[in-house]
């Protein structure tokens, strides 16, 4: 463009930008308190529509002027709903509420905002370093995050544009405008960005290949169909700052010559529907899409398209041919989208988080982002940390941080001090690793070596009653139920990989299970046309690699050492410990298994046992008289009172 | 032309042509159950037709393959021929085998590959599974078994080259994955009677029309 077009540019742009400005001052100067509230979906699950109506009506009923800004998620789910009050006037810095539910609501409106006395018994911290209250940032979970793609998520409204440019939102997209294609790719190629979907192909190579590839016609795809069990950080990207994502959209339609873009975003995630619906039609009524952007020439149209929810259309051609109207069923690469996709035009499919990292990157710098992380992966990662983890939620972290401080420092450990038995990273298509392994950096590589792989960020955490033959079972389960059924390996392969891990479970094992199993899992592995059969049998070959030991016992001596798997556990009440004439378990026990002896204690009759565990719950902490063993038949006899004549 | 060396043998064939296709032609067979020759884009479902190709990491279907000057390929490595057994067990495990009531006993694609990879119709390592039921009588003309197809989808390709619009199509998804005619029984409607591209095409007898059995 010439120098008169970017200054017209510059102009159109800095208009939009004074406005935003003046709205985030006349906000910010508000002579009254602001109450941040968390409303993406994790939020409101936890109760943040109950939070807002209670400030809202406790606000009107004691006459009190405060503005309520609903923003989304900023990643904490152990704490939400999440709340910011800002209120100078009580003296005291911005101070974050966890867990504020309706009550709580009502009574921070009344003792804080009217008293002007915090409550510290709930507070989690300020957000910025003060002398009265410890800050959220003295806090790991806080404070060894690196927020890249996050920074900005939970503390803006996602549903008005403005304060995203407020934020500095949409110059990037002014400065490529004024920059040539080549330029703002070599940029990203720089920057070593490696997609954030699992794969881990370089960002710019592929953007490079679309630009080059032949087409009068180019399409732009973000991926947000995301479907690993566990695993929300697409969803909470597109919740809480959605304009982030359709700039990083808008850069890469320019530089690859794109006019269209389509945002695939899972019909299960109808609240991140909503709102990129809306951020959509916000940015074109500002000119920052459609035709014509920002009085420039370069147009760009952005649809939304709800995927119907099978996990197998995450794969990029299964996407595409679900767009175009066909069974979501993959077909063999090459050619890759790139060269032909959507319609048979050259199509860049990004995930969110890949697309996201691009604004920062070109505010920054490609040698900036290459300062965070490792050589080999610069950037951050974005995982959810779920399972039974102490700080579970989201978080962003330099590449190449260990396994171990992720989980340990920053996500608090292993709830109520059991011990870590594995981390399953990288959903169905990913591995678990074990304790040995903790110290792994995570990284694309030295996930992909350790046999689990980045994934796109879904990372359960399972503590000692974890079983590894049940886990594995429950992620084939998975992946066959998600196959499309296309190719033989996948349609029938992984239907008898998870008969055989019924099997194991159940204690009708053989011994040549094993040896079938992970014959079985290389050759699919091999065979399968696309991603979703080639990583599925991951979690059994990884489990059987770690955790031989545990697989052997449910073979040879028909044993759950974690003694989780029903068909191989047995419930007895320990004599010494039973209380005399206590009921609580014969009182829970749904099939009366539980009789009496006659001395007035408990004894389970194993052939009524459903081995549900109701008992082990219903029985008071003072006397933990419920024990589990496995195998079944070493439960030790116990006699039931003699019948009465 | 290329000039490629397919285990030893050099043979030339035409520029664009599929790997596959190339060695079918040249005398050189490797088990294939999906393949078409009018198929613009291979479904490469039934990943059979695995070769091993020099530079490559891993075996290749060859369907998906274009041959290419001086390449050098091998379809009978032990890593090839453990694929084509693998995924030849794997369908068998859900085939219904009884070649003495099925009326292509002798025609069978299963039967000629059983006999190159050497491998038994009832195979020992997998347990069975079959679908229920053992017959699918919607279609006013054709009998479907869904426990003899392989699901390579030759006769939803042939049906819609022909007509335009394929009557067939794949129904349900993952292992209960089978070909369905989805109530279109309008007789009326359907060039159904007097077509029969499908059956003829089926490499295993999962079609048959109804009167033929009678």
């Amino acid at each position: 463009m010439s120098p008169a077009d970017n200054e017209k540019l510059d102009q159109v742009f800095s208009a939009i930008r004074e406005e935003a400005e003046k709205r985030r001052k006349a906000f910010r100067e508000a002579p009254v308190p602001k109450i941040h509230i968390g409303m993406a979906t994790c939020g409101i699950a936890s109760g943040a529509l109950e939070t807002k109506k209670a400030f809202e009506e406790t606000l009107a009923e004691r006459n009190i002027e405060a503005l309520i800004h609903p923003v989304g998620c900023i990643g904490h789910c152990y704490a939400e709903p999440v709340v910011i009050i800002d209120h100078p006037d009580s003296g005291f810095p911005p101070i974050f509420y966890h867990e504020v539910t309706a009550g709580k609501a009502k009574m921070l409106v009344k003792l804080f905002l009217e008293e002007g006395d915090p409550r510290f018994e709930h507070i989690l911290g300020a957000t910025v370093e003060n002398d009265l209250i410890p800050s959220v940032m003295e806090f790991s979970r806080f404070n060894q995050e690196k927020r890249v793609v996050m920074e900005k998520c939970g503390y803006i409204d996602p549903e008005d544009i403005y304060d995203y440019i407020a934020e500095g939102g949409y110059s990037m997209l002014v400065k490529v405008l004024q920059l040539t294609p080549d330029k703002i790719i070599k940029e990203v190629r720089n920057s070593g960005l490696r997609g954030r979907g699992g794969a881990g192909f370089p960002t710019g190579k592929k953007w490079e290949l679309a630009m080059h590839a032949e087409g009068q016609i180019k399409i732009v795809i973000c991926n947000a169909d995301e479907g690993d069990p566990g695993a929300y950080m697409d969803r909470t990207i597109l919740e809480s700052n959605p304009h982030q994502v359709l700039e990083g959209m808008a850069i890469c339609a320019y530089a690859v010559g794109a006019n269209k873009a389509v945002v695939y975003i899972r019909a299960e995630y109808p609240l991140a529907v909503k709102i990129v619906t809306k951020a959509i039609q916000q940015a074109k009524e500002l000119g920052l899409l459609g035709k014509g952007i920002l009085s420039s020439t370069f147009d760009l149209e952005i649809d939304v398209f709800r995927g119907s929810g099978a996990f197998v259309c995450g794969e990029e051609t299964a996407l595409i041919r679900s767009i175009e109207g066909y069974r979501g069923m993959p077909r063999h690469r090459p050619p890759y989208p790139v060269e032909k996709g959507l319609w048979g035009h050259p199509t860049v499919i990004n995930n969110v988080k890949t697309l996201a990292s691009v604004p920062p990157i070109l505010e920054n710098g490609a040698t900036w982002f290459r300062g965070i992380g490792t050589e080999n992966s610069p950037g951050t990662a974005i995982f959810s940390v779920v399972g039974n983890v102490v700080h579970a939620g989201l978080v962003e972290i330099p590449m190449g941080v260990t396994l171990r401080t992720l989980i340990f420092d920053i996500c608090g450990g292993i709830l109520n001090k059991k011990k870590f038995r594995a981390v399953q990273i990288g959903g169905p298509s990913g591995g678990c690793l074990p304790a040995d392994l903790l110290d792994t950096p995570i990284d694309f590589d030295s996930l992909t070596e350790a046999g689990a792989m980045m994934g796109s960020g879904g990372m359960v955490v399972m503590d000692e009653d974890t079983c590894m033959v049940d886990v594995a079972r429950y992620f084939l389960d998975f992946t066959q139920k998600e196959s499309c059924g296309k190719c033989t390996f996948c349609r029938i392969g992984t239907h008898h990989l998870l008969r055989i891990l019924e099997r194991l479970t159940k204690g009708e094992g053989q011994d040549k299970d094993l040896e079938q199993l992970e014959s079985l899992s290389e050759d699919i592995k091999t065979g399968s046309l696309c991603g979703l059969g080639k990583t599925a049998p991951n979690p059994a070959l990884t489990s059987l690699k770690y955790f031989r030991d545990e697989y052997e016992a449910h073979v040879k001596e028909k044993r759950c050492p974690a003694l989780m798997c029903r068909s191989l556990i047995a419930y007895y009440f320990d004599l010494d410990l039973c209380a005399r004439g206590c009921d609580a378990c014969a009182t829970c026990c749904p099939v009366e298994a539980v009789f009496t002896t006659s001395n007035r204690k408990k004894g389970v009759d194993q052939e009524l046992c459903v081995k549900c565990g109701e008992c082990m719950v219903a029985c008071p902490p003072e006397y933990d008289a419920v024990r589990k063993v496995s195998p079944s038949n070493l439960v030790p006899v116990v006699e039931r009172a003699p019948e009465k004549k | 032309m290329p000039k490629l060396l397919v285990d030893n043998k050099e043979i030339e064939v035409k520029e664009g042509t599929t790997l596959l296709q190339a060695c079918l032609d040249n005398g050189i067979y490797i088990p294939n159950l999906c393949y078409l020759e009018s198929m613009d884009d291979p479904s490469a479902s039934c990943r059979m037709c695995f070769v091993e190709i020099e530079g490559e990491e891993k075996p290749i279907t060859s369907c998906t393959v274009t041959v290419k000057d001086d390449m050098v390929v091998k379809t009978d490595t032990l890593s090839v021929r453990r694929l084509h057994r693998t995924a030849f067990r794997l369908l068998l495990s859900v085939h219904h085998v009884d070649c003495k009531n099925c009326h292509v006993n002798k025609k069978c694609e299963l039967q000629r590959i059983a006999k190159y990879l050497e491998v038994g119709l009832k195979p020992k390592h997998l347990e069975q599974h079959l679908k229920e039921p053992d017959i699918d009588q919607d279609h006013p003309f054709l009998d479907y078994y869904p426990n003899r197809c392989v699901l390579c989808g030759k006769c939803i390709h042939i049906c819609r080259k022909k007509h335009g619009q394929s009557v067939l199509t794949f129904a349900k998804r993952g292992f209960d994955t089978v070909i369905s005619s989805y109530g279109k029984n309008d007789v009326s409607s359907l060039a159904c009677e007097k077509c029969v591209v499908c059956v003829d095409i089926c490499p295993v007898g999962a079609l048959i029309l109804k009167e033929a059995q009678e």
